[in-house]
């Protein structure tokens, strides 16, 4: 279907609410406000060059990195089983595991302190077990896990869809010709699925190297993200214009790495084609 | 055997691993004093206040009425963006990408301040005060992207001459495109629209900032009780909404599973 | 499935079409219900008596538009933006100062604020409002530290206490820029408003030390109230509002202002100047000052008020807790906060140093 015009709602959309807003920010990155009035400059990006930003900066990358992996690795199980033939009514239980999202964000993150505190329910559930506690609030893990927690059904939904498209036949084919599952998998199912992979580490990626709810709540006021460190500059420091360059730099870093990434996905000739 | 027995227990544990919270959060819906942690004994105290409670009722009405209008709005303008951007030479559909991106990487403060800056200097222009409408385009901003990355991975793979198939078998491009295309990227469609309603129902920062007096969604609700302590007449508004979702799955699937039965017994 | 989903969805589109074009008519029908003003309240969530808002609609025939904010800094960032238009705020003292500075808030006529007379003395003209012509107190409280009297068993009456090596992980410290740094120089003896940079630094060297020895548990925000309830650390620094909430729930705990001094906060009612109703955001203001509504306002929300009848009408065991009514001497050494302005900028810097070590 060669329509490109059906785009073009879209398009304009786009333009109005997306480039028009990128613009003012982009404004802001590049001036600075002081009693000489508006001027064009490029300290705010100099100010950001200092290596304590960088820091933060590389471990939010870091981060969000590892828990684009885990919920790679945790989500694409649970899309392949969805979508195996085992299951009949997957549909249904695909809805089921992103109804906990619906939950209130806050809520939901208060109710991991209740379960992961020194004297919250694991703990005394450990307890009564005589069974060593867990003290992992306020470290990495906690963190992850929170950001695991609230992008995993983002992974799971996109590979499910495309997994249930992969016809049977081919894997039934590729089987008969003397592939065990492992091969197949690699071979056949893997290389499939990856556009409905890409979006998802789409999805999960970006918005977890900006969150910053989670480190605040599961990592402590302290445990600082690039996501924090921004939020930080537009609320409590009105430095709209600093806080516009941290996130300029780090859309553009975040594109070059989204275009490395693609560029993977064209070499193994991406889509349905296998011939 | 063993290997369902296998499947099926992953799947428990993962949902385990997602529905632990909520379950602490409904427990505790029912807990006699305002703490999240220290139980204090059973009481429906929170869920006799709830439907008191005007502000709260409001927010969820806001919130269900946002989420919905925003998801459908955003599913059809990201359906069609998708299907013209699948279209695209390499150049243009970078750059729409790229674009496209934006509000998905971008944190939500930046995204909030923006397009309130935005709508506070247009409304200037052409009279619109920041209010529902404003809160409305702002959600359905940063819901298409989601809708296109659903839909765009089921576009390719697709198979890329079926649409002509049809066409050379005599049908209407409309009526091509739709008992061709959108079936096949159904699936797309319906996760882009879970995945949109579920960004919108949950949205604070963004709905914040682009929202006006008067109108307030459940996070805003919610955000705001947190310096003196969310009260569990929350967590009963969220048992609820669980409850009736829940119901809702079950009612489906009763109904589908009766469909099912009678057209096998019609094939039988 | 896919079937169902479709009607499922027409159902939706049509429901949300009939509530949206029943809200409009709702809306037009309030607005033309003649001369009718809407006043327009920005407070913080569950920051009010039950029914005062009813009550006052009634008595006045106002109508009113209640929204919530979560935190000062927040409602600022909106209001600066122009989009808004709100009558009455209640925000925090500094955030006073600097709306003052700004121009965000309009003077007072206290002449259609009579029961201002009620307020409290030691309210009155305090660093933010010097000479009292923008805001009528609604709230106050202190910054002390919450302790379980099972886990500690030192005197705490200093600040010092927190920066013991005997309570490894068992202090929470505030995640807030200015009530963390701002106790620490308390504790050093300087002013929790200072812009020098030796005491900055010194207070700055004090926080990280603290880190180092791994005192800190973390930095935690409004989920303290529910940590210390359940026993998670030996001390913490909080408000004394939730401090009475927290004594309540877990008799272990106690709560004290260290002789260092600390921080003595204000939440105050100010009319924005983007109102249109001045007059009827100063009977609010006046109303909110009633004897009956000033007391509804504190004993639903559990803070203190600065409402002289209202007070003598709390129960003589809130009127004797240190967290809820301190006499004057236990808070002789309190400073309420002033806006830093620029030094803002300085704060911040070493809240960030403090961060990464």
């Amino acid at each position: 279907m060669n329509k490109k015009w059906v785009a073009y709602p879209y398009l304009v959309w786009m333009i109005i609410f997306i480039v028009i807003p990128s613009f003012l920010i982009l404004f802001y990155a590049f001036t600075v406000r002081d009693e000489q009035g508006i001027r064009f400059t490029l300290d705010n990006f100099y100010k950001f060059c200092e290596p304590i930003y960088l820091s933060v900066l590389l471990k939010s990358l870091g981060l969000a990195l590892f828990s684009t992996f885990v919920c790679l690795i945790l989500g694409y199980p649970v899309a392949m089983i969805l979508a195996s033939k085992h299951f009949s009514k997957s549909a249904t239980l695909s809805i089921l595991f992103i109804i906990p999202m619906w939950m209130n964000f806050l809520l939901r993150t208060y109710s991991w302190l209740t379960l992961l505190e020194k004297n919250g329910i694991i703990n005394s559930i450990l307890s009564f077990f005589h069974l060593p506690k867990i003290d992992i609030l306020y470290t990495d893990t906690a963190v992850v896990l929170g950001m695991v927690y609230n992008f995993l059904p983002f992974m799971i939904l996109p590979i499910y869809t495309v997994l249930m498209k992969i016809d049977s036949k081919l894997v039934e084919a590729a089987q008969d010709l003397g592939g065990n599952s492992f091969t197949v998998f690699r071979r056949i199912t893997l290389p499939l699925s990856i556009p409905g992979v890409m979006s998802g580490i789409t999805m999960v990626f970006m918005p977890a190297v900006t969150t910053f709810v989670i480190s605040k709540l599961l990592g402590g006021g302290q445990y600082t993200l690039i996501g924090n460190f921004i939020e930080r500059q537009f609320i409590q420091l009105s430095d709209w214009n600093f806080g516009s360059a941290i996130s300029m730099v780090m859309m553009i870093l975040i594109l070059i790495s989204i275009g490395i990434m693609s560029k993977f996905d064209e070499d193994k000739g991406g889509g349905a084609a296998l011939w | 055997m063993v290997k369902k027995i296998i499947m099926k227990s992953y799947l428990g544990l993962i949902l385990l691993f997602l529905y632990l919270p909520i379950v602490v959060l409904i427990v505790f819906s029912f807990n006699k004093s305002k703490s999240r942690g220290n139980w204090s004994g059973f009481t429906l105290k929170w869920y006799k206040e709830l439907f008191e409670n005007s502000q709260i009722m409001d927010s969820l009405y806001t919130t269900l009425l946002l989420a919905i209008l925003s998801s459908i709005i955003a599913v059809i303008i990201g359906t069609f963006a998708a299907i013209g951007i699948h279209n695209m030479k390499k150049f243009r559909k970078t750059m729409v990408m790229n674009l496209t991106y934006l509000p998905v990487l971008n944190p939500d403060i930046v995204t909030g301040v923006s397009l309130m800056i935005m709508f506070v200097f247009i409304g200037s222009i052409i009279g619109l005060k920041l209010g529902f409408i404003t809160m409305l385009l702002a959600h359905i901003t940063f819901n298409i992207p989601y809708v296109i990355l659903s839909v765009l991975p089921r576009l390719r793979q697709m198979n890329k001459h079926m649409y002509e198939a049809a066409l050379d078998l005599g049908a209407t491009s409309v009526y091509a495109f739709r008992k061709v295309i959108i079936p096949e990227i159904m699936p797309g469609i319906i996760s882009g629209f879970l995945m949109a309603f579920t960004l919108s129902i949950d949205d604070f920062v963004i709905s914040y900032f682009t929202s006006g007096s008067g109108v307030s969604n459940l996070s805003i609700t919610i955000y705001s009780m947190a310096r003196t302590g969310v009260k569990p007449t929350i967590n009963a508004l969220s048992t609820i909404m669980f409850v009736s979702v829940l119901l809702l799955l079950i009612l489906i699937n009763i109904r589908s599973a009766r469909e099912e039965k009678r057209r096998k017994q019609y094939d039988a | 499935m896919k079937k169902h989903f479709i009607k499922l969805l027409a159902s939706a589109v049509i429901l949300s079409t009939t509530i949206l074009a029943g809200c409009g008519a709702s809306d037009s029908a309030g607005g033309n219900s003649g001369e009718k003003v809407t006043l327009k309240v920005y407070n913080w969530g569950d920051y009010i008596g039950e029914d005062v808002i009813e009550k006052f609609q009634k008595k006045y025939n106002i109508d009113v538009v209640y929204d919530t904010f979560s935190d000062n800094e927040v409602m600022h960032t909106k209001l600066s933006a122009g989009g808004s238009d709100y009558d009455v705020a209640i925000p925090s003292d500094y955030m006073i100062k600097r709306m003052i500075d700004e121009g965000m808030v309009n003077k007072l006529d206290f002449n259609n604020i009579p029961n201002y007379k009620y307020i409290d003395e030691k309210f009155k003209n305090l660093a933010f409002d010097p000479n009292n012509e923008y805001s009528v107190p609604y709230m106050w409280g202190t910054v002390g530290i919450i302790y379980n009297k099972t886990m500690v068993s030192d005197p705490v009456d200093s600040w010092n206490i927190l920066w013991n090596e005997k309570y490894k992980k068992q202090v929470f410290m505030l995640d807030s820029q200015r009530d963390s740094i701002g106790i620490t120089l308390k504790k050093l003896g300087y002013s929790l408003n200072t812009k020098n940079q030796d005491e900055l630094e010194k207070a700055k060297q004090e926080l990280i030390r603290q880190k180092e020895l791994g005192i800190v548990q973390s930095y935690v925000g409004d989920e303290v109230k529910d940590k210390m309830i359940m026993g998670e650390a030996a001390f913490a620094v909080v408000w004394s509002g939730d401090a009475v909430f927290m004594k309540r729930e877990n008799p272990d705990l106690e709560y004290v202002i260290p002789k260092e001094g600390s921080n003595l906060w204000v939440d105050s009612m100010v009319v924005l100047s983007t109102t249109k109703h001045q007059k009827e955001a100063e009977m609010f203001i006046n109303f909110m000052c009633e004897t009956d509504i000033a007391f509804a306002n504190a004993d639903y929300i559990g803070y203190s008020t600065p409402h002289t009848e209202a007070k003598k009408m709390m129960s003589p065991d809130l009127l004797g807790d240190i967290a809820a009514y301190p006499s004057d001497e236990q808070i002789a050494n309190c400073e309420v906060f002033e806006d830093l302005a620029g030094s803002i900028k300085d704060y911040d810097r070493i809240w960030t140093e403090v961060s990464v070590n």
